[in-house]
This record gives C-alpha cells, sequence and structure tokens, in this order.
C-alpha cells in the first residue's frame, strides 16, 4: 500500500485554476518527478511556504500543463504532512491526466476524507472537529457503498467480475500447484498463463479506455486542428462551428493564439482549438501562440491535421507530421477544388484516417464527422456496457493493470512462478478494492472450491 | 464431582494438559526457561504419537518445523534424528514455496520425544487424565485436578488435548467414544470448561487405514525415492543424512469410484450421522469423489510406518465407510488387490475451542494462565500443533515471570500467521497451513527462518549462546559475500558467455557485477563458480547455506524489498494498541457488522482490527480517528 497519498483539491468543475494536492513521506520525492521548475529548483530542496512556476511533465518528459508548485514541510502542513500542491489551468481533463501522472509516480489516490483524516490524526485539529471528519468519511464509505450495491446488479461488476474470475482462477490454480506438489494437479504452463494473462490485459485495458471514451464524450474530445499556416485551419474551424469565429486571412499565421469552441458532432461534443500555424517564428507573440499549440497537441485526444492539396508537402509538413507520432490524428486534405500537387500515398503511411475536402464547401461538414467518428470507435460504444464510476476506480484497476503487465514481463524473463504469484496477487488486490475483499482469502476458497486436494 | 475424594499434590508453575506434538513442545519450553513444569498424557506410551501420516513437513509444514526450530523447539532435531526419507517438495517452483518433508518412523519418532521429556531438567511427566480446571475470584486458574482427584496447583495450565476430548471414532454405522489409534478419550474436561462459558466446538477429521507390507504387489506401482542431497529440517543437524525407504504411489479408478457411489449412503457423513465439522483441504476419498465427480482417477501414496514394522499407510483413503465397503474399493486399486486391512480408516469427532477467544499469546482473554494450543484450538497437523505448544509454553512462563510476552507476527513467521489467523479470524473447519495464506510468503522462506526466528529464540531463552554465535556469523558471511557480488566485476570472456546462452540468457559485451548476472533467473551461484577467480572460502558445514541465501537475496531482492515495504506499512498499525475494554457498539460511525465483530474478537491493535473480516477500511479510519480521540481525551499520551 503506498502510503502518500494525492487527489484533486479543488471542485471537479471546469473553473479557472485547478489544485492537485500531494501529501506524505514521499510528496517531495513524487513532485520532483513530475516537475520541471523554470529556475531548476527541486521540491525536496525548496523551504516551507515557497513557491515555484514550471511544466507538469508525463513518463515520457511530455509537456501536459504549466502551473505553480508550492511547497508545504511537515508539520506546517494542512494534514501536517510534507505536502505539495500543483496549481495548473482549470480543464477537467487535464487536471484528471495530471493527477493520474502523480499517481503513475508513486502516489496513491485519497479516499474520502482522507486528507482531513491524517490532518486530524496529526494533531492539526482539535477534538470538536474529530465529529466531522467521522462524518465525512462515513459519507464517503456510505457512496462508495451505495455504489457498489448498485453495480452488484449491475453490468460493470459483471465485467469485472470476469476479470476477477480468471486472476482467481489463475491465481488459484498456481497456489494449490504450490502447496500441493503431490497431488495430481496439472502443471501449470508458462505459455497457458500468459495467454491468460494477455486476455486480462486486454479486458482491463478496455475497461480503462472505456472509462475515457467516456468521459470524453461527457465532457467532450479535447480536439486540436492543426497545421502549418495558412492551410485552412480556421476555415476549417468554421466550418465545424458553421460560423464565424476565427479570423480568416490568406495571410499566414493570423491565428495568433489558440481560439476555442465547443461544437456538437453527431454523438459527439468536440472541445475544438484552433490553433496557430506550426513554423519556426521571431514573432514574439505568434512563438507564444507556437508553444500553446505544441502543448495542445500533446493533451489533445484527437488531432484534425490540415494538408494543402495545391502545394506539396513541406518540410513544415513534415515536422508536424514528425510531433503527432503514435497520436489520434485525422490528415485531411483541404483545397480539393485545387489541382492535386499532393503526395497523398505518402500521408496514408503515416496517418491511419486520411480524408479530402474543401473546407469551403458546407458537405464536408458530413465527411469530417464521420472520419471523426470512426476514429474515436464511437460505433464500438455500448451504453449499455458497464464503465467505471470515477477516477478512484480507474485508480483500481489501472494499478490492477500495471501489476498484470508486470507479472507477464517477469513470467516471460523466466522468473519462478513465486513472484509471479505474487505479483498477481497484487492485482487480484487492487481489483477485489473496488468489491472491499481481501486477495489472499479469496485464493485460498478458490484452492478449496475447484480443486481436489488433501490426504 | 465428589469433593471429598480430593487430595492436594505438588504445586508446579506450569501444567500442560496432553502430550502430543503441542504438548510436547509445550513443555519442554516451559521446563527449559526454568519453570516447574508438569506434563500430563492419558497413555506414557503414546506421546508424540503420529496417529495419521507418519511424516513431518510439507508444504508451509516443512516451513513451521524449520522455525520452530530456529525458536528453540524440539520437532525439527526429532524428525532429522527419526527420517525414513527426506524430500525438497516444489524444487524449481521458487524459493517461497520450497519445502522440506520427511516420512518418519513412527516409533521412533515416539521413542525420542518420550526420552527427550523425561531427560529434561524441571519436565515432570505424569501418565494421568486432567477431569477439571480450578480458577481463582480472578478467574485466573488456581489448580488442575485429575481423575483419582489428585489436586495441583499451578500458576499456568495449557490444553493441548488434540482429537482425545470427548473422541468419537465413525465406521459406518459402527460408533465408539475414542482417542485416535484406539487410545482412551479424555472426558472431564470440556464440561469444566463449559461451565466457565468457554465455547466448545465440535470438529472432525479422519485417517486412512494401514495395510500390510507382504499384501501389497509393489511391482504395479510407482516408486518414490527420496533427495539425493539431504537437507534437514533443523539448522543444528550437521553431517550426513541418508534415506532408507522408498514410497510408493497408485491411482484410484473408476471401479473404485462406483464402489464408493454405490455405497455413500453408508457414509456416516452422507448419512447425516456426524456433526462434526471436517476440513476442507483434507477430505475423505468419498468427499473427493462426490464433490469432483468428473476427476478420473486419485492419488495414493503408500508410506511404510517405520523400520520394525510391516504396516503401511495409505495417503488419501481417508475413509469414513463401513468396513466391508472400505475393503471393497481397497481390492479395486492396481497393486492392492489382495491389500490386507490391519487398522481401519475411520473418522474422528472431538472437542475443541473457538480460537476467537484467545489473544495471540494463545491465553484465553478472560482466564489469565489458561492457555490453547494444537487440535484443540481448531488447526489439524502435527507441526500446527507443535508451533502452537511452543509459543504458548514460552508465553506461560514469561507471564508468570511477569515478562511481556511474545507475539509472533504475519510478518515475521507462519507462526505469526497461523496463530494470527486463528485468533483473528477464527476457523470454522479444521486449519492447515498454507504458503498461500502467507501475503508476506517471498520474505517468510523456509530457508531463512533462522534469520527471522533465531534472534527471538535467544532473546527469550531458548536458544544458547554458543548457537546464537554461531547464527550472528553465518549472517555476517552472507552479509559479505552479497556484498562482495554486488561488487566484484567479471569480464565478458568466450567460456561465460558460452554458458550464458547455454543457459538461454543474453551475452555481456562488457564487464558486469557477478551479481548482475545472478539476478537473471537462469543463472545460479554455482554457475558463476568458474568465473569467480576470487570466491572465499567458507566453513564446509555453511557452505550450501551462505550460497543460498546470497543468491535468492540478490534474485529476489525487488520482490523481497517491496513486501518489506508493505510489512512496514503493517507495522505501524500494529503499533496503534488499542485499550483493552473498548466497547465497539459506542463508537460512532462504525458500520454494524464492525462493532459486533471488534467487539468479539477484542483486537490488540488496529493492525490485528483491519484483518478481521467485516472490518472495512473506513472502519479502520473509525478506529484511527477514535483512538486519537481517547488519546487526546487521557492527557495526549500515545
Amino acid at each position: 500500500m503506498k502510503e502518500t497519498i494525492a487527489a484533486i483539491a479543488t471542485p471537479q468543475a471546469v473553473g479557472g485554476i485547478s489544485v492537485i494536492r500531494i501529501s506524505g513521506d514521499e510528496a517531495f520525492l513524487i513532485a520532483g518527478k513530475i516537475f520541471k521548475s523554470v529556475s531548476g529548483k527541486i521540491p525536496a530542496k525548496m523551504k516551507g511556504y515557497t513557491a515555484s512556476y514550471g511544466a507538469v511533465v508525463d513518463i515520457d518528459s511530455q509537456v501536459l500543463d504549466h502551473g505553480v508548485l508550492t511547497v508545504f514541510r511537515a508539520p506546517h502542513s494542512y494534514t501536517g504532512e510534507d505536502t505539495v500542491e500543483i496549481s495548473c489551468h482549470g480543464g477537467l481533463l487535464i487536471t484528471k491526466e495530471i493527477l493520474r501522472t502523480v499517481l503513475n509516480a508513486g502516489a496513491r489516490i485519497a479516499s474520502p476524507g482522507e486528507f482531513t483524516k491524517r490532518a486530524f490524526l496529526n494533531g492539526k485539529m482539535d477534538l470538536t472537529q474529530a465529529e466531522a471528519v467521522s462524518d465525512l468519511i462515513a459519507s464517503g464509505s456510505k457512496q462508495a457503498m451505495k455504489i457498489s450495491g448498485e453495480q452488484v446488479q449491475g453490468s460493470l461488476y459483471r465485467r469485472i467480475q470476469g476479470v476477477r474470475q480468471t486472476l482467481l482462477s489463475l491465481t488459484g490454480h498456481l497456489a494449490v500447484w504450490a502447496d500441493y506438489p503431490e497431488e495430481d494437479i496439472e502443471e501449470v504452463e508458462a505459455e497457458t498463463i500468459m495467454q491468460q494473462l494477455n486476455g486480462v490485459k486486454s479486458d482491463l485495458k478496455k475497461l480503462l479506455s472505456d472509462y475515457d471514451t467516456g468521459c470524453m464524450l461527457k465532457n467532450g474530445v479535447n480536439t486540436a486542428i492543426v497545421g502549418k499556416p495558412n492551410v485552412g485551419k480556421s476555415t476549417l474551424m468554421n466550418l465545424l462551428a458553421r460560423r464565424e469565429k476565427s479570423i480568416v486571412t490568406d495571410i499566414p499565421g493570423t491565428t495568433r493564439d489558440v481560439v476555442e469552441d465547443t461544437i456538437v458532432l453527431q454523438d459527439v461534443v468536440l472541445n475544438l482549438s484552433d490553433t496557430a500555424g506550426i513554423r519556426e517564428t521571431e514573432d514574439v507573440v505568434e512563438s507564444f501562440g507556437v508553444q500553446r499549440a505544441v502543448e495542445k497537441i500533446n493533451t489533445a485526444q484527437l488531432i484534425l491535421v490540415l494538408f494543402d492539396n495545391s502545394r506539396p508537402l513541406s518540410d513544415e509538413d513534415f515536422s508536424i507530421i514528425e510531433r503527432l507520432k503514435d497520436k489520434p490524428a485525422i490528415a485531411i486534405v483541404n483545397k480539393s477544388d485545387l489541382t492535386s500537387m499532393l503526395d497523398v500515398e505518402k500521408l496514408r503511411s503515416e496517418f491511419e484516417r486520411v480524408i479530402t475536402i474543401s473546407a469551403q464547401d458546407e458537405d464536408s461538414f458530413d465527411v469530417v464527422s464521420k472520419a471523426v467518428s470512426e476514429v474515436l470507435k464511437l460505433e464500438e460504444i455500448d451504453p449499455a456496457m458497464g464503465m467505471l464510476a470515477n477516477e478512484r476506480q480507474y485508480a483500481c484497476v489501472n494499478e490492477a493493470y500495471r501489476a498484470v503487465c508486470e507479472a507477464s514481463i517477469i513470467l516471460g524473463e523466466g522468473m519462478t512462478y513465486d513472484a509471479v504469484t505474487v505479483v498477481l496477487e497484487e492485482a487480484l488486490q487492487s481489483l477485489l478494492e473496488l468489491t472491499g475483499e481481501r486477495a489472499t482469502e479469496e485464493v485460498v476458497n478458490q484452492v478449496f472450491s475447484n480443486f481436489c486436494v488433501g490426504k | 464431582m465428589n469433593q471429598n475424594s480430593c487430595f492436594e499434590l505438588e504445586s508446579y508453575d506450569v501444567a500442560v494438559i496432553g502430550a502430543g506434538h503441542a504438548g510436547v513442545e509445550a513443555a519442554l519450553a516451559s521446563a527449559r526457561l526454568g519453570a516447574k513444569t508438569i506434563l500430563f498424557t492419558l497413555s506414557l506410551d503414546c506421546i508424540a504419537n503420529m496417529p495419521c501420516n507418519p511424516s513431518i513437513g510439507g508444504t508451509a509444514k516443512g516451513h513451521l518445523v524449520r522455525e520452530i526450530d530456529a525458536l528453540g523447539g524440539e520437532m525439527g532435531k526429532a524428525a532429522d534424528a527419526t527420517f525414513l526419507q527426506s524430500r525438497m517438495l516444489n524444487r524449481g517452483k521458487g524459493p517461497a514455496v520450497y519445502s522440506l518433508r520427511v516420512q518418519s518412523d513412527r516409533r521412533a519418532y515416539h521413542l525420542y520425544m518420550k526420552k527427550k521429556v523425561e531427560e529434561q531438567e524441571n519436565l515432570w511427566v505424569k501418565q494421568d487424565e486432567v477431569k477439571d480446571i480450578l480458577f481463582d475470584e480472578n478467574n485466573a486458574v488456581k489448580q488442575v485436578m485429575t481423575r483419582t482427584g489428585a489436586l495441583y496447583s499451578v500458576k499456568a495450565a495449557i490444553i493441548c488435548t488434540g482429537t482425545y476430548q470427548r473422541g468419537k471414532i465413525y465406521i459406518g454405522d459402527a460408533s465408539y467414544d475414542s482417542g485416535p489409534d484406539n487410545l482412551l478419550p479424555s472426558v472431564g474436561l470440556t464440561d469444566s470448561l463449559k461451565d466457565k462459558g468457554i465455547t466448545i466446538r465440535r470438529f472432525k477429521t479422519g485417517t486412512p487405514s494401514r495395510i500390510h507390507r507382504r499384501s501389497i504387489d509393489f511391482d504395479r506401482l510407482e516408486k518414490q525415492d527420496g533427495d539425493e542431497d539431504i537437507v534437514p529440517m533443523s539448522f543444528e543437524t550437521k553431517g550426513e543424512l541418508k534415506n532408507q525407504v522408498s514410497c510408493y504411489i497408485a491411482y484410484t479408478n473408476e471401479k473404485t469410484h462406483q464402489v464408493i457411489r454405490d455405497n455413500i449412503g453408508r457414509s456416516p457423513m452422507y448419512s447425516g450421522k456426524i456433526e462434526g465439522v471436517g476440513p476442507r483441504y483434507c477430505p475423505s476419498i468419498e468427499d473427493k469423489i462426490m464433490r469432483f465427480a468428473d476427476k478420473p482417477r486419485h492419488q495414493l501414496f503408500v508410506e511404510p510406518m517405520g523400520l520394525d514394522t510391516d504396516e503401511m499407510y495409505l495417503q488419501g483413503f481417508s475413509s469414513s465407510m463401513p468396513e466391508d465397503v472400505q475393503m471393497k474399493f481397497l481390492h479395486t486399486v492396481k497393486g492392492l488387490e489382495h491389500a490386507e486391512v490391519m487398522r481401519l480408516a475411520y473418522a474422528i469427532e472431538y472437542d475443541c475451542d473457538d480460537p476467537q477467544e484467545l489473544y495471540a499469546t494463545l491465553q484465553f482473554k478472560h482466564f489469565p494462565g489458561l492457555y490453547g494450543a494444537g487440535q484443540f484450538n481448531g488447526t489439524s497437523g502435527y507441526e500446527e500443533a507443535a508451533a502452537q505448544g511452543l509459543i504458548a509454553g514460552i508465553n506461560a512462563v514469561r507471564t508468570i515471570r511477569g515478562e511481556e510476552p511474545i507475539v509472533m507476527e504475519r510478518s515475521d513467521s507462519y507462526i505469526g500467521t497461523l496463530i494470527d489467523d486463528l485468533v483473528t479470524k477464527g476457523c470454522s473447519d479444521p486449519y492447515r497451513m498454507m504458503t498461500s495464506r502467507s501475503e508476506y510468503r517471498l520474505v517468510l522462506r523456509q530457508d531463512n527462518a533462522d534469520e527471522r526466528m533465531t534472534p527471538i529464540g535467544y532473546k527469550v531463552g531458548l536458544i544458547s549462546k554458543e548457537r546464537y554465535d554461531r547464527f550472528c556469523s553465518k549472517m555476517s558471511y552472507i552479509a559479505d559475500e552479497m556484498a562482495r557480488l554486488e561488487t566484484t566485476t567479471v569480464a565478458p570472456s568466450a567460456a561465460l558467455n558460452e554458458m550464458l546462452v547455454s543457459r538461454e540468457t543474453s551475452e555481456i559485451k562488457s564487464g558486469v557485477h557477478l551479481a548482475d548476472l545472478l539476478r537473471r533467473p537462469q543463472i545460479h551461484y554455482a554457475d558463476l563458480r568458474p568465473f569467480d577467480l576470487n570466491r572465499p572460502e567458507f566453513p564446509t558445514d555453511l557452505e550450501v547455506e551462505i550460497a543460498e541465501e546470497a543468491e535468492i537475496k540478490i534474485k529476489y531482492a525487488g520482490y523481497i524489498e517491496k513486501q518489506q515495504s508493505a510489512i512496514n506499512q503493517m507495522k505501524k498499525l500494529e503499533k496503534k494498541m488499542l485499550p483493552e475494554n473498548i466497547d465497539y457498539s459506542q463508537i460512532n460511525g462504525l458500520c454494524l457488522e464492525a462493532r459486533e465483530k471488534l467487539n468479539k474478537v477484542r483486537p490488540l491493535s488496529v493492525g490485528q482490527a483491519s484483518r478481521i473480516s467485516g472490518v472495512s477500511p473506513a472502519d479502520v479510519s473509525m478506529l484511527l480517528i477514535w483512538l486519537q480521540q481517547y488519546h487526546q481525551g487521557n492527557g495526549g499520551v500515545e
């Protein structure tokens, strides 16, 4: 169990600023992994009550956002422990993304009322406040019970149950194989375990990605429109928004910052950002816009990248293609009304989906809309299918996923089964946290109910 | 009880009731710690008897024996002195689950232990039945009384009655009051305990038949021999050890199953005659066949009972079927067609307590000086019994002397895991130790039992200074060798790379530390010898152990660290002691189930509370908050 906890401390709504709080012995260490201060300060060396401006980065050092990190040293913090607060831009999605990065870096998601509980246990509050803390925890757990109560009947429960059952029967089999070596128990082949783990992995992955898709559908898909200057980004934005919002001129570099809009495209809401054309520039205002555009790309869930049908692919195009590697992107070849000078085949080799339109033509709306729905795999989403309900459940499943991945890696390396089993039990434990059961007990029960062992 | 016929005899510090595997360890520990101890047994000829399988150890049980030995108990040494065949089970499955098991000479084991208790200073062995335990006005143990009316004043009593207490044997329709092996049952004690309000439950277990060696067609069975290199049970046993016998494997078949199915109505368990709860892990053959109908065959082991007897034990054939049915299905097995049965298989029902009424010290919560150990506490198995006996013996003495009793923890031993499971979660059927029951099993290995237990044994006073010094020197050899492996570089060479490739692992291109190679699952310490030119010489009797320890600790370092950090987290909760006499029903915010369970189990710490089923993480938070309030209210002492 990780002892440093983290959560979003501001209300779960769109606001100007969101705060992510990390508290516990490893708060500075974890913050140091995900925050790169502009001045080079590292949280572990900062004094209490001081702040630093910098970038929040993910595991691959991709910049997620810029923000301010404030350090509170124990016991001078709300919880009485070492605490870090990161104030970032207020988007729901980006805030969640940062929280997940913090969790991946070694924190555990805080339970309801846990910061306050710790504050109390560390003597930061007087007795009269204890009651309030108790209420807070009780209401949190009641809510969780209500959710699990609903889920027992529900489709999410059934989905998790499937994965749980596979993991349980696998760990149960390994347990009986270890504990009853003299019985006539079928040997567990590494290949069989691997197969089952792959199944579990993809089920868990699907649960996670469905949750993300679900959130995306609920909150809108962050969509960036990118492309070199004057390729028609603003025209596309206007086509999709069906009104004039971006300033459309023929002068490259007219859009100097990010223009945003929310549009409804068939079933899905897109949070569109029309970015500045990405190019090297010495114009200070424009270069800031370019930097923001790059950030938008890094956090976008969908990218519409435009190419000019009437011009061959330029160095600028290639540098954009390079930036979009492994990102969910649709290549849109614009200006289909002009003579084609573009190597469309090259684009097809780089992008999953390439469409050709004229952004000035109203009918292009449907073409774009169809491509978006296909790339987002919207038709695969069954609203009746159970979905994870919140970030806490996501964190449990994500932890299970991580452990299953680790198990399959060490299995592949030839590690002995005792170590593999321990890692699998970690996965099981994370999953069972959703339903409040305990892994070792369940495994022992599994042994007795499914295997014929004993003298 | 006719009080007139009572008479007072000698006073003792500790009375141990029953001289099975729990009682023997309890009595030896108590006497070795200097307490004046009396050990009662129904028959001197059955001390440390093995009424079921003639073997010691096995998965997780082997771990228990190593721990008992490292704490200063006797079982490991007795097993080494009297074994007939030894095997390390689970080789290749990983060090966490390696488990030692020996086939024992049953009579030799009994005689060894009988002699041990006879020779022991401060220990008096007495053939008699304890019928009554008497308490003072504070419910503390005062006296024990035997069948003849003799009263002994004692400061502590340890109940180790095994399967003898109101024992009843079932063979088909026939049933009779009896202890195991047709010995006398004990009868009086149950009423005495019930009168005090102690919960008494009824459990059931069983044993297979013993057949005559001359009636077995060994050519039709599979032979199973012991290990060539024998690892002793005790860390103290040195020198050459030799296997003396073979075991054999047989299989049931469809005919066997048919006989059992045809006669299932005649099984006292299926007809409802037996009310006791049987062990899930040790089902009778009829249970196996009814519950796992699709399994085409079941494995049986034919094991010798000793060197100077022709009795053979049939592991896997436990049954309570009538005699004619037993004979009939036995004769369907290939190789056993003409088997002559010498002892019939039977089921036995007996009285036991509810271990949730005990502290982890194994003392009854409401009865100072009264301890329970072994099958009486709801477990099964000689090793589980011995482990509890040892702890109860130690704690009885420490408590009498006003010293802090020892509590073994889940994180330090299987013994701790066993006792914590019993007193915290309770057991609804006879409890058997398994490696899967330990969440810390990569730390609790059989190879490092001395590292975990010997310092405790030394502190308690069961491990001599001499043995402790030897242990410390072994530990420092291991630490030095690990440091050397971590810092010694080996250069790539054709021979080294050839060896690496032959083990299906990648070549090295530049120099690496020996430890880096050892971290590869495929590479072992011995493989590196030709390339490890400065490998130091170790004392010959420690060589194997040092190599094994260094390799495991390096190879599994990542997992061991991970489990260690989980242990450290749990220890924080373990240190939050819950005051006695809390009324959990009055703590706001606890869910109803948690209040009931907590009031019943009365955990000593928040850590223990967190393991009670029905106590949720939110309840644990509530307890922590309540505890903080409690301490603030009591002047801020924590």
